[in-house]
C-alpha cells in the first residue's frame, strides 16, 4: 500500500479541530475507514472529501452520525439515478432526432 | 444593488423571536445545504442567501440596524448614515472574504460571515461548476484544450469517448481554501452536440444506410463514410428493408480504454426506384407475372 496517501488521524483532528473520539465514532459507524500501521491510525487521502462533508453536516446542521449515514446512502442513490437518467436522456435523443 | 428582505428569505415575521429565527434558519439550511444538493446551483445561491439573512437577523445589533435602515436604504440621507456606521464598524472588524455576500449585505454591514468560524477553521474552498460544449467528432479522439476559469488557464486532456452529460473533476482548480484549507475542485460537465448522421448510444453508433432496390435483391457492395474513414459493405442478396448489420469495432471509442471501440450498427433502408421508364415498367410487369406463377 502507498503509505504516502495515508494521513495520521491525529493530524486530521488538529487540522479540523475535532476530537479523536469523533473519528472513532465515524469508524464505528462505517462512515470512514481507518488503517492501523504499527499501532498508529491513518485515514486514506481519498476519504478526505467525505470526512469534510461529515464535519460540515455535523457542525453546521447539527446532524447526528446516524442521520449522516442515511444522507450519504440517499446521496449515493441519487448519484446513481442521475447517471441512469443521463444515459436514458442520451438514448432518448436518438429517437427524438428521427 | 437591490433591497433584500431577509425576513422573507427566512420566511419569518418581523416580530419573530431569536429562537424562531434560529429554527427557521436551521430548517432552511437543512434543505439547501450544498452538501445535500450536489450540482444544484439554485440551492447553492439559496444557501448563501439564507446564511446572509441569518448573519443579520440572528445578531441583535445587526437586526436593529437592518430594521431601522433596511426598508429605506434607497433614501440617500439614511443610506449615507448607514454607510458611515458601516465604516466605523469595519475599522474594528476582521477582514472576511466578501465573495459569498450580496452587495446589499456589504453596504449595510461591511465584511462577510463568521459562519462556522472558530469551530472548523480549515476547509476546502468552494467547488466550481462549468459546462464545456463539444462536437461528437471532437470527442472521437483524445484532445487537449486550454480553458480559462476565473482568469486562470487550465490545460485539460479530454479522453476520447467522453459521454454527453458526463462530469469530470479537476482537483484544486476551484475556489481558494478557507483559512488555509485546500482549494476547491472544478467540475466540468461535457455537453456533446451531434451534427453527424450517426446516432450514439454509449459506445455504439447507429447509422441508416439507403440501399438501392437492385442491390438489396441481388446483393453487392457499397462504400460508406464512418467517423474513422471509409468502409466497404458487402450486402447479401435478398436483404430486406430495415434489416441490420453490425460492424464490430467501428463504433465510438470506449472512454479511457485506448484502442477499444464499440460497434457500428447499420440499418438498411431500401429506396424504391421512381420515375420508371416504359421499359422498366414492362420488365417489372414481367417479373410480376413470373412471381405469380
Amino acid at each position: 500500500m502507498n503509505t504516502r496517501k495515508l494521513i495520521p488521524t491525529q493530524a486530521l483532528c488538529s487540522h479540523y479541530n475535532i476530537e479523536i473520539s469523533f473519528v472513532d465514532d465515524l469508524y464505528k459507524m462505517g462512515l470512514i475507514q481507518i488503517k492501523i500501521i504499527e499501532q498508529n491510525q491513518f485515514v486514506h487521502i481519498s476519504q478526505i472529501n467525505d470526512l469534510e462533508k461529515i464535519i460540515r453536516l455535523h457542525q453546521e446542521l447539527n446532524m447526528n452520525l446516524e442521520g449522516i449515514d442515511v444522507v450519504f446512502n440517499l446521496l449515493e442513490k441519487e448519484r446513481k439515478l442521475r447517471n441512469e437518467l443521463n444515459i436514458l436522456k442520451n438514448r432518448l435523443r436518438i429517437y427524438e432526432n428521427d | 444593488m437591490s433591497f433584500i428582505d431577509y425576513y422573507k428569505i427566512l420566511d419569518v415575521s418581523k416580530t419573530s423571536t431569536e429562537k424562531e429565527i434560529k429554527i427557521a434558519y436551521r430548517k432552511l439550511a437543512r434543505k439547501y445545504h450544498p452538501d445535500l444538493n450536489p450540482e444544484n446551483k439554485e440551492a447553492e445561491i439559496k444557501f448563501k442567501e439564507i446564511n446572509e439573512a441569518n448573519e443579520v437577523l440572528s445578531d441583535p445589533e445587526n437586526r436593529k440596524k437592518y430594521d431601522k435602515y433596511g426598508k429605506d436604504w434607497k433614501h440617500e440621507e439614511e443610506y449615507e448614515k448607514a454607510k458611515q456606521q458601516q465604516k466605523s464598524r469595519q475599522s474594528g472588524q476582521k477582514d472576511f472574504s466578501n465573495e459569498e455576500y450580496s452587495d446589499f449585505f456589504e453596504s449595510m454591514f461591511g465584511g462577510g460571515s463568521s459562519f462556522g468560524q472558530g469551530r472548523s477553521p480549515q476547509f476546502k474552498g468552494q467547488d466550481y461548476n462549468s459546462e464545456l460544449y463539444l462536437d461528437l467528432k471532437e470527442v472521437y479522439i483524445t484532445q487537449q484544450q486550454v480553458l480559462t476559469v476565473n482568469g486562470k488557464k487550465i490545460r485539460l486532456t479530454i479522453p476520447a469517448g467522453v459521454e454527453n452529460g458526463q462530469v469530470i473533476r479537476i482537483k484544486g482548480k476551484g475556489g481558494l481554501g478557507i483559512n488555509g484549507g485546500p482549494d476547491g475542485d472544478l467540475y466540468i460537465k461535457f455537453i456533446i452536440e451531434n451534427h453527424t448522421l450517426f446516432k450514439r448510444d454509449g459506445n455504439n453508433l447507429y447509422l441508416d444506410v439507403d440501399l438501392d432496390l437492385y442491390i438489396s435483391i441481388l446483393g453487392g457492395e457499397m462504400i460508406i463514410d464512418t467517423l474513422n474513414g471509409k468502409v466497404k459493405l458487402s450486402i447479401k442478396p435478398e436483404t430486406s428493408n430495415e434489416s441490420k448489420g453490425k460492424l464490430k469495432g467501428k463504433g465510438f471509442p470506449i472512454y479511457k480504454k485506448e484502442g477499444e471501440f464499440g460497434d457500428l450498427i447499420i440499418t438498411y433502408r431500401i429506396k424504391l426506384p421512381t420515375n420508371l421508364s416504359e421499359r422498366e415498367i414492362e420488365l417489372f410487369k414481367e417479373l410480376q407475372k413470373i412471381g405469380a406463377k
